[in-house]
């Protein structure tokens, strides 16, 4: 019976299409690299990453030199440390992940998991919510709100939840099939917008901008109560926005299906047209709000920029991107609850969702959240790296777990819990911000995890080396 | 008839993105740019999804 099933069989039933290596008739070509990055990083969330660099006071010279650097490193993430492994070994993150942690750690990596998930989609719940809200006179919430602000705001989160969870369960394949349908058309009401609204900043010529730039939108004032973001925050924060997915190694996923580990630079147009000109584009936005003294939510910035059109961006961009990501949690989430149908996880996941939409703070503090998730995750991503490549230099076996069978590897998990807790006292002692933490928990995670498999290996019985021998 | 649709989806994304050059220039306003903005969008989400590729293997 089902229900009789153990726990690593429950997660191994989910992930069973996954079980083996992409074989070389599935691999696809670079179109659909460019294509996918395209479109996953230009979403509704980028007309709320923008704005936030515009709140911590960034000056212009350090976001275009701090983005151009930060996502150049976040390619190079993808290329030199996701996708070599990915390509090398055909396997998505959990097959991969499975057979060095275990299927216990590994189940509470998903839980983890699918909780960020929920989170993530309902930031872009939020973002949705403020665009639908505008023609009800809905009051938006402020950049400083933490906690539901009105009685309208509650109900448009809840009905925006509803329907992107109803959705989600009519069908997902639909939904992303429009979001690739979207994606084009999404950047360029982007573009648009940032131009269209120019001359009202006083841009009249090209050669205005750069001194507009810095008078009148990224000024180097923060807003009160917010951190001053400096060239090293822009590079830092565009590096590790998608932590989890590059040096976390999630999208190992996506890049086993790469002919070449080449594939990897594709990333470049996600982060060059997302994460350079689409955040660049709503900070023009958010800057013209401000000085016209109205409301800095996505969507009325994004109406401001391009009326019906950008309402409709945003709900789109926001929706599109919260049905995969609520599919995603769905799947992470089904490993507690195996006998569920997927339309009841879903609508679970979905509620879930919706609820962490009411609190502004998600949508608000968006800078900080996903530095966060990317902190939780990314030391599974060490594991992996050190794993593949290191472990074998050393003489120690790769995929140990897997080996002897083991179902909780206490290395990965004390790599995991240890980076965490020191990287929360360098913040707490040094007081790095959140932003920084990423680079030296990488090497915590990777040097932890190593020295604990050099002890665990070594107590253990015969080496790599000395079998060979 | 993809031809067709093909044409009408790339006036859409010039209507999409064009009207914008012309308001930085000075020689349109911003609701006649919003306006053209709208017509393009309906272009496209009435002609694109007819076109674009369906379903694709792998997980992209």
């Amino acid at each position: 019976m089902a229900s009789k099933r153990t726990l690593t069989e429950r997660l191994d039933a989910i992930n069973e299409y996954d079980r083996q290596p992409v074989p070389d008739s599935r691999l696809q070509g670079p179109s659909s690299f460019a294509g996918f990055y395209a479109g996953e990083h230009v979403a509704g969330t980028e007309f709320v990453i923008g704005p936030l660099f515009v709140a911590q006071g960034v000056s212009a010279a350090d976001l275009f030199l701090g983005l151009l650097v930060g996502d150049l490193l976040a390619v190079l993430s993808w290329t030199f440390i996701c996708a070599p492994i990915a390509v090398r070994t055909r396997l998505n993150l959990y097959w991969k992940l499975r057979r060095i942690v275990g299927p216990r750690l590994l189940f509470l990596y998903n839980i983890v998991n699918a909780l960020m998930f929920c989170f993530l989609a309902g930031s872009m719940i939020s973002v949705a919510a403020t665009a639908v809200g505008i023609p009800f006179h809905m009051a938006m919430p402020g950049l400083n709100d933490l906690y539901p602000n009105s009685l309208g705001w509650v109900v448009t989160v809840l009905v925006v939840g509803s329907v992107v969870t109803v959705l989600a369960i009519l069908g997902f394949e639909e939904i992303a099939h429009f979001s690739k349908v979207a994606s084009p058309w999404l950047f360029l009401v982007f573009v648009a917008s940032g131009v269209a609204v120019l001359p009202q900043l006083g841009v009249t010529s090209i050669h205005d901008f750069w001194r507009v730039a810095n008078a009148r939108i990224w000024t180097g004032v923060p807003m009160q109560g917010r951190v001053h973001f400096t060239f090293w925050h822009v590079t830092f924060f565009a590096w590790f926005a998608n932590m989890a997915m590059h040096i976390g190694m999630a999208d190992m996923t996506i890049l086993r299906f790469a002919k070449k580990w080449q594939y990897g630079l594709f990333s470049s147009f996600g982060m060059y047209l997302g994460h350079y000109v689409a955040w660049i584009a709503s900070g023009i936005l958010v800057a013209l709000a401000l000085l016209h003294h109205g409301q800095v939510a996505p969507g009325p910035i994004a109406y401001l920029g391009a009326g019906a059109s950008g309402l409709i961006a945003v709900v789109l961009a926001s929706w599109t991107t919260a049905n995969p990501t609520i599919y995603r949690a769905g799947l992470a989430m089904q490993t507690i609850t195996p006998d569920w149908r997927r339309w009841k996880v879903t609508a679970v996941v979905g509620a879930i969702t919706t609820l962490a939409a009411l609190f502004p703070a998600l949508m608000m503090r968006l800078l900080d959240f996903v530095a966060l998730y990317g902190l939780l995750l990314m030391p599974m991503g060490a594991v992996i790296f050190a794993d593949y490549w290191i472990l074998p230099r050393l003489g120690l076996r790769q995929d140990y777990a897997e080996w002897r069978k083991i179902l909780f590897a206490w290395p990965a998990a004390l790599a995991w819990f240890a980076t965490l807790a020191a990287c929360l006292l360098i913040n707490r002692v040094w007081g790095l911000q959140i932003f920084f933490l990423g680079l030296p928990g990488w090497f915590i995670a990777t040097g932890i995890y190593i020295g604990a498999s050099w002890i665990q290996q070594r107590s253990a019985g015969p080496t790599l080396v000395e079998e060979r021998a | 008839m993809k031809p067709f649709l093909k044409l009408i989806s790339a006036v859409g994304l010039a209507l999409t993105v064009g009207p914008a050059f012309l308001v930085f220039a000075g020689v349109m306003t911003w609701h006649r740019y919003a306006t053209w903005m709208l017509v393009g969008t309906l272009l496209w989400f009435f002609s694109a999804p007819f076109w674009m590729k369906h379903h694709e293997e792998g997980p992209m």
